[in-house]
C-alpha cells in the first residue's frame, strides 16, 4: 500500500515538473521580450533591466530560478491584465468564486446523477429507463456552452426569472452550476446504469431476493456499495472537467472567477497569468487523481495494491 | 472397431484400427453421386466477409442506422449545401443586417418586386450582413473536416504507437506505457489553450513567410485549426496506443505470429500485415468515437474565442458570435448550437452501433 501511494506521489510529482518544464520552454519560445513594448529603450537600459530580472542567464539557469521561485509562491507579476500585481494574488482571489461554482456542479452531479442511474437501471426496459437514456445519451453529447446559452435564453430571456450575469444572490448559482453540472451528472447516471446492472446479475443479490429483502432496498443498499466503484474512479476526470467546463460557464454568466480571468488573460497574451494559472490548475487536477486513485484501491480490496497503473 | 492387439504399456503404435477402417470398403461405395448428392454440394449462401457481416450487424440497429443517415444528411448539407446557396460566407449584403430567418431587406422586397429572383436568408443574417445559412454549412463543414483530421492523426500515430510498443515488450514496453501514462495524467485542455497562445506568432510569421507550396496549402486552414491538429498529434493518441497495445499484446502470442516469425518475416511486416489487420474492428471504433470528441473539443475552443480565426467559421464560433445577441437574435445562437448537438450526438450514436456490430463481444 505504503509502495503503491508513494510511487503514485512520485509520478504526480514528475507530472507536476513535466508541465511546468513544458509551460516555461513554451513562453519563451514566443519571440519578443517583455520589455520590447510601447518606446524603444537604449540598448543598456535594456541589458540592465535584463540582468535585473536574470533573463540574461542560460536558459536552464531561467528555469530553475523559475521553478525554485514557484515553489516560494512567487510566480511573477501580471504584465497586462492587472499591471504589475502579483499573480499568485490574483489566483487566490480568483479561485474561491470558481471554487463555489465547481464545487456546487459535482455536488449536485453527484447527488443527482447516482439516484437516476440507479433508477433508469431499477426499471430497466421501461419507459422511466428509456426516457433517462435519452436525456443522458444526449447530455454527453451536447457541449457546454449550448447547455449554457439554452438556459439564458429559456430562464434569463424568454421567461426573466433568474438573473444572467455576476455572482450576487443564491439564484446567481442556479444555471452555471446545472449547466456545469449536466454533463458529469449524465454520464455518472450511464456509469451507475451499467454498473448497477452488472451488480445486480450477481449471486449475492439474487440470494438477498430469494431471502426476501424487498426490491427498494435491495438496490438501495445491497447494490448501490458495490456499483459505486466505477464512479469514483470518474471522480478524479470530473475535477478536471469542472476545471475546464468552468472557463465556458464563467464565460457566459460573466462571473468573476478564475476561469473567465484565464481566457481573458490569454486572450490579452499576459503571459505570467498564463503561465502560473496552467501550472496552478495542472497541479490541482493532479492532486485530485491522486487522491481519487489511492481512495479506489481503499474501497476496493480486491485490486491489488502491486500491480497499479493500468 | 476392432479390439487392439497391442498390449497396454507397450511402445508399439497401434495402427490397426486406422489401416482397418480404410479397407472396409463395398462395392456401393464406388456408385457415381446421385443428383441429390451433387445438389447438398452447392454452395448455397456465399460466404460471409468480417465486413459483410459487421454490416448485416449494423442494418439490424435501427439506432445506429438513422443516426448514419443524420451523418450523411449533414455532409451533405456541409460540403455540397453551400454551391446551391447564392451568396459566400464572407460576403457582407449591404442592407441585409440583422434579418430574422426567412424575412427580406427592403432592397431585396424591391428587387422581387421588379420581378428578380431573390433567394431567401433561411436562417436569417448577421449583424454584418453575412447569410447564416452559408455560414452555418460551412461551420459544420469546418467541424467535420477537424474531427476527421484529428482522429486520422490520432490513428496514425496511436497505432504505430501501440503496436510497437505492445509487440517489442519487455523493457521498451515499460517505458514506451510510462510515457504514455505521464500524457494520460497532463490535463489535456490547459495545454490545448497554452499551445493556441503559443503556436499563434512562430506559426502566422512561418505561413506568411514561407515559399514552399506545402506550407502554403497549410496555411489556407488558418492558424487555430492547424494548432488544434498539432495539439492532437501530441496529446490525445495515448487512448489509441493503449488500445492497440493491448490487442497486440493478446494478439502476437497467437500460433500465426510464431509462423510469420519462423518463416523469417521481418518485425515490421508482422506489425504491417498480421497484428494491425486483426484489430482493425477496435481501431476502426476507436477512431470513430475520436471524431465527436475533436468536434467538442474544437468548438469549445472557437467559442472561447481560440480556434478558426475570422472570416471563417465554425458551429463554435457562430454561437460564440451570437451570444452577444442573445435578447434580440436567439436564433443565431441556437441555429449553430442545434446542429452542432445533432452532429456529435449522432456521431456518438454511430460509433456505438458500430462497436457493437464489429465486436460483438463487447456488447452489453
Amino acid at each position: 500500500m505504503l509502495e503503491y501511494v508513494l510511487k503514485r506521489v512520485g509520478m504526480a510529482f514528475l507530472t507536476v515538473l513535466i508541465i511546468a518544464c513544458i509551460t516555461f520552454l513554451m513562453m519563451n519560445a514566443i519571440p519578443g521580450s517583455p520589455f520590447l513594448n510601447e518606446r524603444s529603450q537604449p540598448p543598456e537600459v535594456l541589458a540592465a533591466l535584463e540582468a535585473k530580472y536574470g533573463l540574461d542567464k542560460p536558459l536552464y539557469q531561467q528555469l530553475w530560478n523559475y521553478l525554485t521561485s514557484f515553489v516560494q509562491g512567487d510566480m511573477g507579476v501580471s504584465l497586462k491584465m492587472q499591471k504589475n500585481r502579483d499573480v499568485a494574488e490574483i489566483i487566490f482571489e480568483k479561485f474561491p468564486v470558481s471554487v463555489k461554482v465547481g464545487g456546487w456542479a459535482i455536488l449536485n452531479a453527484i447527488v443527482c446523477g447516482i439516484p437516476l442511474g440507479c433508477l433508469a437501471a431499477y426499471n430497466r426496459g421501461k419507459w422511466v429507463d428509456s426516457v433517462l437514456r435519452i436525456i443522458t445519451t444526449a447530455g454527453v453529447a451536447i457541449p457546454s456552452f449550448v447547455v449554457c446559452t439554452v438556459l439564458l435564453i429559456v430562464f434569463g430571456v424568454k421567461l426573466s426569472i433568474l438573473p444572467t450575469m455576476g455572482l450576487d444572490s443564491w439564484q446567481n448559482y442556479l444555471m452555471p452550476c446545472f449547466a456545469l453540472s449536466f454533463y458529469p451528472m449524465c454520464y455518472i447516471a450511464r456509469l451507475m446504469r451499467s454498473s448497477m446492472l452488472d451488480v445486480i446479475n450477481q449471486d449475492y443479490i439474487r440470494t438477498a431476493r430469494a431471502k426476501g429483502v424487498a426490491p427498494v432496498m435491495l438496490i438501495f443498499k445491497h447494490a448501490l456499495r458495490n456499483s459505486l466503484i466505477p464512479v469514483i474512479t470518474y471522480l478524479g476526470p470530473m475535477v478536471a472537467y469542472t476545471v475546464t467546463g468552468g472557463f465556458v460557464v464563467e464565460t457566459v454568466f460573466s462571473i468573476p472567477g478564475l476561469g473567465r480571468y484565464f481566457i481573458q488573460s490569454i486572450l490579452a497574451r499576459d503571459y505570467p497569468i498564463i503561465m502560473g494559472t496552467t501550472i496552478f490548475l495542472s497541479i490541482l487536477i493532479i492532486v485530485m487523481n491522486l487522491l481519487v486513485d489511492i481512495a479506489y484501491k481503499i474501497v476496493d480490496p480486491r485490486i491489488s495494491f502491486t500491480k497499479g497503473g493500468e | 472397431m476392432p479390439e487392439s492387439k497391442v498390449k497396454l504399456g507397450s511402445l508399439q503404435v497401434d495402427v490397426d484400427p486406422v489401416l482397418n477402417a480404410g479397407c472396409s470398403f463395398t462395392a456401393a461405395d464406388f456408385e457415381p453421386a446421385s443428383q441429390e448428392e451433387k445438389a447438398s454440394m452447392v454452395v448455397i449462401k456465399k460466404r460471409m466477409s468480417y465486413w459483410q457481416d459487421a454490416w448485416r450487424r449494423l442494418r439490424q440497429n435501427t439506432v445506429a442506422m438513422v443516426a448514419l443517415g443524420v451523418i450523411i444528411a449533414i455532409t451533405i448539407f456541409a460540403f455540397i449545401g453551400p454551391s446551391f446557396v447564392p451568396y459566400t460566407y464572407s460576403e457582407q449584403i449591404r442592407g441585409s443586417e440583422n434579418l430574422s430567418p426567412m424575412t427580406y431587406s427592403e432592397k431585396e422586397i424591391e428587387a422581387m418586386a421588379a420581378g428578380e429572383e431573390v433567394f431567401p436568408h433561411v436562417f436569417g443574417t448577421d449583424t454584418l450582413g453575412r447569410d447564416l445559412l452559408v455560414r452555418v454549412m460551412y461551420g459544420s463543414r469546418i467541424s467535420m473536416t477537424v474531427g476527421v483530421t484529428a482522429s486520422l492523426i490520432v490513428l496514425v500515430i496511436g497505432s504505430i504507437y501501440g503496436s510497437v510498443s505492445g509487440f517489442i515488450g519487455g523493457k521498451v514496453d515499460d517505458v514506451m506505457m510510462r510515457i504514455v501514462e505521464l500524457i494520460y495524467s497532463i490535463p489535456d485542455v490547459l495545454v490545448v489553450l497554452l499551445l493556441q497562445v503559443v503556436l499563434k506568432d512562430p506559426l502566422t510569421e512561418l505561413f506568411d513567410t514561407s515559399t514552399s507550396p506545402f506550407i502554403e496549402s497549410l496555411s489556407g486552414i488558418g492558424v487555430g485549426l492547424f494548432s488544434i491538429f498539432i495539439t492532437f498529434a501530441l496529446l490525445y493518441w495515448v487512448g489509441m496506443s493503449r488500445i492497440v497495445r493491448g490487442q497486440v499484446l493478446m494478439l502476437k502470442k497467437q500460433e500465426f505470429v510464431m509462423a510469420a516469425q519462423c518463416l523469417g518475416a521481418s518485425n515490421k511486416k508482422i506489425i504491417k500485415r498480421h497484428l494491425l489487420p486483426n484489430c482493425i474492428g477496435q481501431i476502426v471504433v476507436t477512431t470513430c468515437l475520436q471524431i465527436p470528441s475533436a468536434i467538442f473539443l474544437e468548438s469549445f475552443l472557437s467559442f472561447l474565442g481560440l480556434g478558426v480565426s475570422a472570416p471563417l467559421a465554425s458551429l463554435g464560433s457562430l454561437a460564440s458570435d451570437g451570444l452577444g445577441g442573445i435578447y434580440s437574435y436567439a436564433y443565431r445562437l441556437i441555429i449553430p448550437s442545434v446542429v452542432l448537438s445533432v452532429m456529435i450526438l449522432s456521431l456518438n450514436l454511430f460509433g456505438d452501433g458500430l462497436r457493437d456490430a464489429l465486436d460483438p463481444r463487447l456488447k452489453k
